[in-house]
């Protein structure tokens, strides 16, 4: 699929990154000569040097076969206006990243009628939603739900005392009767889709799929539960922090936001005039403990800096913060800092990136069983994803013990009006059904892919 | 410097090199020639060591960077040409195996500079070789290899760009792998047509394909001794037409396939590159007038020759050696322009040399207005400063090697204008030069010195320079970290 993408920043780089290995043939445009220099030195991607408002430039990138046309350039009405010009031209579909929080659903929903567009993403709604939904579930990493929000897959890290430590799955099962499925497990950057015999080992990383009610009495009988954080603080007053604070105080959660520039305050607490806004510099951790840092149920730090980030909530982390979470953009940065402890890491642009794999993977297959939900996990090493079910003999059925699935496939959920099923070996499934398929290392385009060849 | 996935793209080249000697091989089965067992024993050996490096040097990691690029592409072609000898020498047809590199170089760089006396004594298996060379060279193994295996590693754009010809090279199409296709589709597809053509005008099957071979990677190796003299206007003028096509970018035969010939026809370095034909045609023709009888011979020979020189193609139609010296002199001119960038010509480039003019013009406005700004534009875009600095070191890093070779062929004291074509003819891949070593003598004569320099020169024109002088940087290898 020809997919145009104009302009080659810190997001641009990951998307165009992520959906070049998902095959797809891409054109990028950046003003910037270096840029395009460095994007088409790494990747296997033609680069355009020039103005995405320029139609000989979206010519040159062959924006009339273009099935999409993603704009990430610098500003909202750029790209609001360069998708358009993209979707006269000829590009199928465009999706535009809005990130003013002045551009409220209302305006949304007006512009994307009037210029056409398919999709507008954004990332820091996006990431403040990501990190909302950890704030509800504080005991998990990573939250990702699936349609109709019938199962859920939680990803947490098994601690050192963990009462899981040694015990086999089968043995998990036995003891604990429950429907969760635990689905993958990460250990030493290697990823496991784990058989019956397989030792859990305290430092792992697993992922559970189930309904909520069972997870959460998964965890109450491990003693893992924490409870819905009431008191969160937040370093940084970022976009990401505002429309975190608007969750957060319409759920009836205290905020606590530190900002050090004052201006940037006084703003914040126009906008947000439940939370309290405290203009001070943030890491300083006599002004973090004074402002009652031990006292909090949970501490975000969304500044600008990645490391700023990384640190002050090591910090926190010592304080004896239940809850720490840490923005962190820069790879490398991220799996550093979670050798270093910090669990939960947030990565806005790699939010996007699982946005857009998902509309174009979408866009692909509109024939076959479609993809409905698509979330990268462990760290990328995995994909959960939701398709469904169209009639296709291969599949439809068949138990599920007679079907030959590939190696490192998993079938971690079935939906079927409503009812949530844990599938086992004499589950059939049915055309409608929302099923959701875990695979690591690798790509699933459609659900047929699942089967051996 | 990542070794292992140098040595294993190596060994991935001569596997292909392997098979690559099968056409000849058919070639010498048909004609029943004992050149057969000289082939299949080369390929022998070239599958073995090729076999040899991938398994020893399994890739580890595949990162390809730039440096990695270059001293593959470089590497391979030397290795290529070491095992492309071979069969020349085990056959015992060139004995001396300095000659039969030099040969096989000749080949592979679409240079067409001989050491044979008597091409009509050689076998037709090893002719056909010695031409097929010529095709491979003209686009490239190592495109070839991108086009046909899946993507064997990151950032393969490094080795495209060490063996593309030419200042900026760009993709036609997103995948590199497609490019890689699309510019092997359109060689084959030119390739194919001159052939028939050919045909057609009464040439035999044979002789069509090593003509058309040599013509379509501008190398310039013939099958009889006065090159393409004997044969009907027809034929001269259908070799003449093809040579110059195959000076074009190859992108513009992307871009009108693509129903963009609009945008092809807008491309400056065509319209220059056609100019510097028609005015040369033209100059030659008045300054020939009273060398042949009518005006009709006199326009075949003069656009023979500098479609031939030009894109550095080095077949010929007469012995221009007997020209006037004005005629003679601008065609030593073309040997240094060349063709396109992106063609399969060799040369200094047209697209470098509008860029060195533009450049220059520049630099005399800058220094009449100090103050002035003034940005390049090629193409209808701004060209990068770093663009340009390139282009002018190149030049002088050609000329400053030129020069350096040509006092070392000159250690075989022959006259300076032998000594001096003979470099420019192989730097800059054309085949003849003037004088001894014109169209209708050979390069036998050189010593054995000299024809090691002169390989060298045709290898580093042919890879323009930079992979060339890299891969022999002790820098390159001495430390393992970088």
């Amino acid at each position: 699929m020809k997919i145009i993408i104009s302009g080659c920043g810190k997001i641009g780089a990951t998307i165009l990154e992520s959906l070049v290995a998902e095959g797809h043939d891409i054109v990028a445009i950046d003003n910037n000569q270096s840029v395009i220099q460095e994007i088409t030195n790494v990747y296997d991607v033609m680069g355009v040097c020039g103005n995405c408002f320029d139609c000989d430039v979206l010519e040159e990138a062959g924006i009339s076969e273009a099935e999409l046309f993603i704009a990430v350039a610098g500003s909202d009405e750029s790209n609001m206006m360069s998708c358009f010009l993209a979707r006269k031209l000829g590009a199928k579909h465009t999706i535009a990243r809005i990130r003013n929080p002045e551009y409220n659903d209302k305006s949304l929903s007006i512009l994307r009628h009037h210029f056409e567009l398919s999709m507008s993403i954004n990332p820091e709604r996006l990431a403040a939603h990501e990190i909302f939904n950890i704030l509800k579930f504080p005991s998990a990493v990573k939250i990702d739900s699936f349609s109709r929000r019938s199962f859920e897959m939680i990803e947490f890290r098994l601690k050192d005392d963990s009462v899981l430590d040694g015990l086999t799955l089968s043995g998990f099962r036995d003891k604990y009767k429950t429907q969760v499925l635990i689905c993958c497990v990460l250990r030493d950057d290697e990823i496991f889709i784990p058989g019956g015999n397989f030792v859990l080992k305290s430092g792992d990383k697993i992922s559970l799929a189930a309904t909520h009610t069972d997870i959460t009495k998964l965890f109450k009988e491990l003693g893992l539960s924490q409870k819905q954080s009431k008191n969160v603080m937040i370093l940084g007053g970022s976009r990401i922090s505002y429309y975190l604070s608007e969750m957060l105080a319409s759920a009836g959660i205290s905020v606590k936001i530190i900002d050090r520039n004052e201006k940037n305050c006084e703003l914040l607490s126009d906008l947000l005039p439940k939370a309290v806004i405290i203009n001070a510099d943030g890491s300083q951790q006599d002004l973090l403990l004074e402002e009652g840092l031990t006292t909090m149920d949970a501490f975000v730090s969304l500044t600008g800096m990645d490391e700023e980030n990384i640190l002050i909530s090591i910090f926190a982390a010592t304080q004896n913060v239940p809850k720490v979470i840490s923005k962190v953009n820069k790879d490398e940065l991220a799996s550093m800092a979670e050798k270093l402890g910090l669990d939960t890491i947030v990565s806005p642009k790699k939010i996007v990136s699982d946005v857009i794999i998902r509309y174009a993977r979408a866009l692909r297959n509109s024939l076959g069983s479609s993809v409905e939900t698509l979330y990268k996990v462990m760290d990328g090493h995995a994909e959960a994803l939701e398709f469904i079910v169209k009639d296709d003999a291969r599949i439809v059925n068949i138990p599920l013990k007679n079907l030959r699935l590939k190696k490192n496939i998993l079938i971690g959920g079935i939906t079927r009006d409503r009812k949530r099923i844990v599938p086992g070996g004499n589950d059939v499934i049915l055309p409608g059904d929302h099923v959701i398929i875990i695979a690591a290392n690798q790509r699933l385009q459609e659900l047929a892919d699942i089967l051996e060849k | 410097m990542n070794y292992s996935i140098v040595f294993y793209m190596t060994g991935r080249i001569l596997q292909i090199e392997a098979l690559l000697f099968t056409l000849p091989m058919v070639t010498a089965v048909f004609y029943r020639e004992n050149c057969f067992f000289a082939l299949l024993i080369s390929a022998l050996i070239a599958g073995a060591v090729g076999f040899f490096l991938t398994t020893v040097f399994k890739k580890k990691d595949s990162m390809i960077y730039v440096k990695e690029g270059m001293t593959i592409v470089a590497l391979a072609w030397i290795l290529m040409s070491v095992i492309g000898a071979l069969p020349f020498v085990i056959s015992g047809e060139i004995p001396s195996f300095f000659d039969a590199f030099f040969e096989t170089v000749s080949g592979f760089t679409t240079t067409g500079a001989s050491i044979l006396t008597d091409i009509e004594a050689m076998s037709k298996g090893l002719l056909f070789w010695r031409s097929f060379t010529h095709w491979i060279g003209g686009m490239g193994v190592l495109v070839f290899i991108m086009a046909i295996f899946p993507q064997e590693s990151g950032r393969s754009i490094h080795i495209m760009r060490a063996e593309m010809p030419g200042p900026i090279i760009g993709k036609l199409v997103p995948k590199i792998r497609e490019t890689a296709k699309i510019l092997y589709l359109i060689y084959i597809v030119m390739t194919v047509i001159e052939i028939i053509l050919l045909c057609v005008g009464g040439m035999s099957i044979f002789e069509s394909i090593v003509h058309t071979f040599g013509t379509a990677g501008t190398g310039g190796f013939g099958v009889k001794a006065d090159s393409i003299g004997g044969y009907s206007p027809y034929l001269q003028w259908v070799i003449t037409i093809f040579m110059l096509l195959f000076g074009i970018n190859f992108n513009l035969y992307y871009l009108i396939l693509a129903k963009k010939i609009k945008t092809a026809l807008k491309s400056s370095e065509m319209w220059c590159y056609f100019a510097i034909v028609a005015i040369s045609i033209t100059a030659i023709c008045i300054n020939l007038h009273s060398v042949y009888g009518s005006f009709s011979e006199t326009f075949r020979h003069s656009s023979f020759q500098v479609a031939s020189i030009i894109t550095t193609t080095g077949y010929a139609t007469t012995d221009f050696n007997t020209w006037p010296e004005f005629s003679k002199m601008l065609l030593v001119a073309l040997m240094f322009i060349g063709g396109c960038a992106g063609s399969t010509a060799g040369g200094l480039k047209v697209s470098r040399i509008i860029l060195l003019v533009k450049a220059v013009f520049r630099d005399l406005k800058h220094t009449l207005h100090p103050r002035s700004v003034a940005s390049v534009k090629f193409e209808g875009k701004k060209i990068e400063r770093d663009t340009i600095n390139g282009v002018t070191t190149y030049f002088a890093l050609y000329f400053i090697l030129f020069f350096l070779m040509l006092v070392l062929i000159s250690l075989d004291s022959f006259d300076f204008e032998t000594t001096f074509t003979a470099t420019a003819a192989c730097f800059n891949n054309v085949g003849p030069g003037l004088s001894a070593v014109g169209p209708a003598s050979n390069y036998a004569a050189f010593s054995n010195l000299s024809k090691m320099i002169l390989s060298f020169a045709m290898l580093l024109g042919r890879l323009e320079i930079y992979p060339m002088l890299l891969a022999f940087a002790p820098a390159l290898w001495r430390n393992k970290n970088h």
